[in-house]
């Protein structure tokens, strides 16, 4: 049925459809409506069988998770940025476990300074955590990727993170087609565990693996992951086929396969960045863009033959590793290793600042223009008076004081009467 | 597209309100987008909300820098708050208030718009009315479907019944249809 | 109800004799038919009384349980010596996650077993003082709160032994470990309130606390059967003597244990939500020193000159448990 609704609302409705049998929940801005959601479907019965557990921690509830999906049950959780952080011994200990939970992030950024709006540094800071991560770019997209997640997980035992951008899509009210019982039972069936605790067959499950097997209990983590840039596309396609529209997959190219200029990008951002795509092919720019829907597995061949004939690639990023540079620009380089072409590298939308169609053309103009040099960072609409000045504050004093405050003082909004 | 931008304080029914409208246009068969922004807000603190409404589906995601239409649900922000950047100069403005343009300083600025497409209205009070409470956002709704005619009186009805169960439901719906008739004979008698 | 006390003696020894007693009563040990939970071949140190005590626990929990029992299991000794890949000592389906995450890992485990209908399967999550008291607290906190259906044993030889001897909130004052050596006058680890996991335990008003010593092994059994007819949140707080950590003698585990309690160190007792319902009186209260001498770990103690001042610590901390539990009857009195 398609319905107006909250994505929050809509992705909690989608994976009570998955029929979890453990959610473990703990509130953090902003996914809290999403668990909210899931815990009124448990209480009126419409999600049941479902033991809801409101645990004390997003460690705790990963780690509730864990125990649930050893045991053989369904588990789902959700979480954010901070929560993310704090569990993130638990993501290690689930994927090299090998068990299928699924989690959303609602992307938000990381601390300090504490931030509650959307970027990706959460994701990207356990991109190395052993969980499938995939982008949706819609709400619809985002409670179809929950579907396909479960039967991902199960499929290979490996965790799953859904990442959708908070705020942006968890609190926006948009039209989503939620599917039926039927359909969604029909894609994905009960769950049946590779390893299970049960005292009918006992097994140990954790034991500490030392130098003689290490590696390859790691190798064969890494091996199933990659089996994921096959099971991926495998199941896009099974679920256009059941649903009747696309979502998912590894990448999604928009008018790129005659482009010059290719712009990438995860989650949200393709919708302002697909409008500018039209505007400037309007005016007769050969401009395409491609959404990177799994980022990790990374999908490097298809990544390679998406943008491969490109002139030149601009990598909009949520997020940065600081002291290097791009982080899906690294990525992207790598896939286009060899070949002649010139990648951009632009962060923007840090902590919630809007990505806008204006800012977005002004950029292009500059990059067409060639007045972005290539194998830079750039930081898109940054203020960089404001960036010097403290940078000059922190050269003549020793105590130079929090940034942020400082930034303050420049914009004249602090009473600095105690400086 | 047209975009609305709907200002207010916590607590008083502004992302409902975006959310509603969004309901509204959707139940006529359009494209609908509704968020809010946010921020750490208390009650009473500014709220901004915003809706896209079009033919086709929406994919711009960026605050609405240039508003087609702005809704102000509490006049104690102006002055405060910059209300009416962007308002496009065919732009319509609806404003909860029991003065006149003129008596809330607005005259000169106001004058730049188009006048038949300006107006304030004693929301506040149509809703203690209806509701026995001061929450305006149902009833600035009715006022906006007369005035800008983007959505019908009935999607905004549709909507709230849906979201308001029962006789919140209804005595929201009839202030929202006391502000419809109360817009009509504004418009019908000229604006001030 | 308490186990009530019967002491048999053969002639010579202090062997209880088992086949005095009715089945029921007798240790679960004494049976062909026992688990062997934890099961030989595991890496324990000689005389570890941490593993004594697991063995006697897990046992009587799958005893009591018809074999219908899963664990789950902190980081720590017991995970580390039952477990050296690609052996396992466990015959039950055991789960070893992570450092500080047991309860919650449990706590999981449970509303798995609760979803499918399971209720003959029954939960335990163990761990060491430091995977219990520090940095797992936060979850077995969360899991008392929510009275989630599982049984919590801690093994507790105060110190995070593991790690080689550092020292945990479970540590008792004076003590030396490898991070509170005295040095100059300091005189081990710090006088502190301590972390009184039992008495916290019972502040969540959860259906079961109790706590045991591996010199009283039946009175565990009891124990860990008694919480296994109760459903809801469950604490056994177990003491488990380290001889390596403490430096005592390996055949002296159990003796140390035996000390502990008589000394009213280690108060013996159970308790339901909330309110003690029975306590394990001393026999014959014996002064601290007698218990501490032989561990090298307080040996900074009894040097030239003795440090009267902080055995005389001790000994008013042994007294306060001994008047606070009402560990003494009334001839036995100080």
């Amino acid at each position: 049925m398609r319905r107006q609704l909250e994505g929050s609302q809509a992705v909690a409705l989608g994976v009570a459809l998955c029929r979890p049998e453990v959610i473990s929940a703990y509130p953090i801005s902003p996914q809290t409506h999403i668990v909210e959601g899931l815990s009124d479907l448990v209480r009126t019965g419409e999600l049941a069988p479902c033991e809801y557990l409101m645990v004390e921690s997003e460690f705790a509830a990963l780690s509730a998770a864990i125990g649930a999906s050893a045991t053989g049950a369904r588990a789902y959780t959700a979480t954010a940025s901070q929560g993310l952080l704090y569990m993130a011994e638990a993501l290690y200990n689930a994927s090299g476990l090998g068990l299928p939970i699924v989690m959303t992030v609602a992307n938000r950024a990381i601390g300090a300074p504490i931030n509650i709006w959307n970027d990706h540094s959460d994701s990207m800071s356990q991109r190395d955590s052993g969980w499938i991560q995939l982008f949706a770019e819609t709400n619809q997209e985002a409670v179809d990727l929950h579907i396909q997640a479960f039967k991902l997980a199960e499929a290979l035992s490996v965790p799953v993170m859904v990442c959708m951008d908070g705020f942006i899509l968890t609190h926006a009210y948009e039209a989503v087609e939620i599917p039926t019982q039927e359909q969604v039972d029909a894609f994905l069936p009960p769950f049946e565990p590779r390893q299970v605790l049960d005292p009918d067959d006992p097994v140990t499950i954790g034991a500490m693996v030392g130098p003689e097997a290490f590696a390859e209990v790691k190798y064969l983590m890494h091996a199933k992951q990659m089996q994921a840039l096959d099971v991926i596309p495998e199941l896009a396609a099974e679920f256009s086929q059941a649903f009747g529209r696309s979502s998912g997959g590894l990448v999604r190219s928009y008018r790129s396969s005659d482009a010059e200029t290719v712009v990438v990008a995860l989650g949200s951002v393709l919708g302002t960045i697909d409008e500018v795509v039209d505007e400037l092919r309007e005016q007769g720019v050969k401009i395409g863009a491609v959404s990177v829907k799994c980022f990790r597995p990374y999908p490097l061949e298809e990544i390679r033959a998406a943008l491969g004939h490109a002139k030149r690639v601009v990598v909009i990023e949520k997020a940065f590793a600081v002291g290097v540079g791009g982080i899906v620009g690294q990525n992207v380089r790598l896939a286009l290793s060899g070949l002649p072409v010139e990648v951009h590298d632009v962060v923007a939308g840090l902590g919630g600042r809007a990505i806008t169609k204006h800012s977005l053309h002004a950029l292009f103009a500059d990059v067409l223009a060639g007045r972005l040099p290539a194998g830079r960072l750039t930081f898109l609409d940054l203020d960089w008076q404001l960036v010097e000045r403290e940078l000059q504050r922190m050269t003549e004093r020793r105590r130079s004081g929090p940034h942020a405050e400082n930034i303050l003082r420049d914009l004249g909004v602090v009473a600095a009467a105690s400086h | 597209m047209f975009q609305v931008r709907i200002h207010g304080r916590g607590g008083q029914g502004v992302v409902t309100a975006a959310e509603l409208l969004s309901v509204a246009a959707f139940g006529e068969g359009r494209y609908a987008q509704a968020f809010p922004t946010f921020g750490s807000e208390r009650t009473g603190a500014p709220v901004v909300a915003f809706c896209r409404i079009d033919d086709k589906e929406i994919r711009l995601r960026e605050p609405i820098a240039e508003p087609d239409a702005v809704i102000v649900q509490d006049p104690t922000l102006l002055h405060q708050v910059d209300l009416f950047a962007g308002l496009v100069p065919d732009g319509y403005l609806l404003v909860n208030t029991g003065h006149s343009f003129a008596e809330l300083g607005l005259d000169d600025f106001l004058a730049r718009f188009r006048p038949e497409r300006l107006l304030t209205v004693p929301a506040t009070d149509i809703a203690r009315e209806h509701l026995g409470r001061p929450l305006p956002n149902a009833v600035l709704l009715g006022a906006f479907a007369a005035l800008t005619g983007i959505v019908s009186l009935e999607s905004v009805a549709a909507a709230v019944v849906e979201k308001f169960p029962g006789e919140t439901g209804r005595r929201n719906v009839a202030a929202a249809e006391a502000a419809y008739a109360y817009v009509q004979s504004e418009l019908g008698v000229g604006v001030a | 109800m308490p186990l009530e006390q019967i002491k048999f003696y053969q002639a010579g020894s202090f062997v209880a004799g088992n086949r005095l007693l009715t089945p029921e009563q007798r240790s679960v040990q004494a049976t062909m038919e026992r688990s062997n939970t934890i099961t030989s071949g595991h890496r324990a140190c000689q005389g570890c009384g941490e593993v004594l005590g697991a063995r006697y626990a897990l046992d009587a929990a799958m005893r009591a349980t018809n074999g219908r029992l899963i664990a789950a299991n902190a980081t720590g000794c017991l995970e580390v010596f039952s477990t050296p890949y690609p052996e396992s000592s466990w015959q039950l389906p055991w789960l070893h996650s992570l450092f500080g995450n047991a309860p919650a890992v449990a706590t999981g485990i449970a509303a798995a077993l609760k979803v499918k209908g399971r209720t003959d399967v029954r939960v335990i999550g163990q761990g060491g003082d430091g995977g219990t008291l520090d940095i797992g607290f936060a979850c077995l906190s969360g899991m008392f709160e929510r009275n989630d259906d599982v049984l919590y044993i801690c093994y507790d030889n105060e110190g995070y032994m593991n790690t080689g001897v550092q020292r945990s909130s479970a540590t008792p004052p004076a003590a030396r470990t490898a991070n509170t050596k005295p040095v100059g006058s300091e005189p081990g680890n710090v006088f502190g309130q301590g972390k009184n996991a039992p008495l916290i335990a019972m502040a969540h008003e959860i259906p079961y606390v109790a706590t045991a010593t591996v010199a009283e092994l039946r009175d565990l059994e009891y124990k860990v059967e008694r919480a296994m007819e109760l459903h809801g949140a469950r604490y056994i707080h177990v003491f488990v003597p380290c001889p390596l950590g403490w430096g005592c003698a390996s055949n002296d585990t159990i003796r140390m244990a035996r000390l502990v309690k008589e000394t009213g160190l280690f108060p013996v007792f159970e308790a339901e939500h909330g309110d003690v319902v029975s306590v394990s009186k001393i026999r014959r209260q014996v002064p601290v020193e007698e218990y501490l001498r032989p561990q090298k770990r307080f040996a900074h103690l009894f040097g030239d000159p003795p440090r009267s001042d902080v055995i005389a610590r001790i000994q008013a901390s042994a007294d306060r448990n001994i008047r606070r539990f009402g560990l003494l009857d009334e001839e036995g009195a100080p």
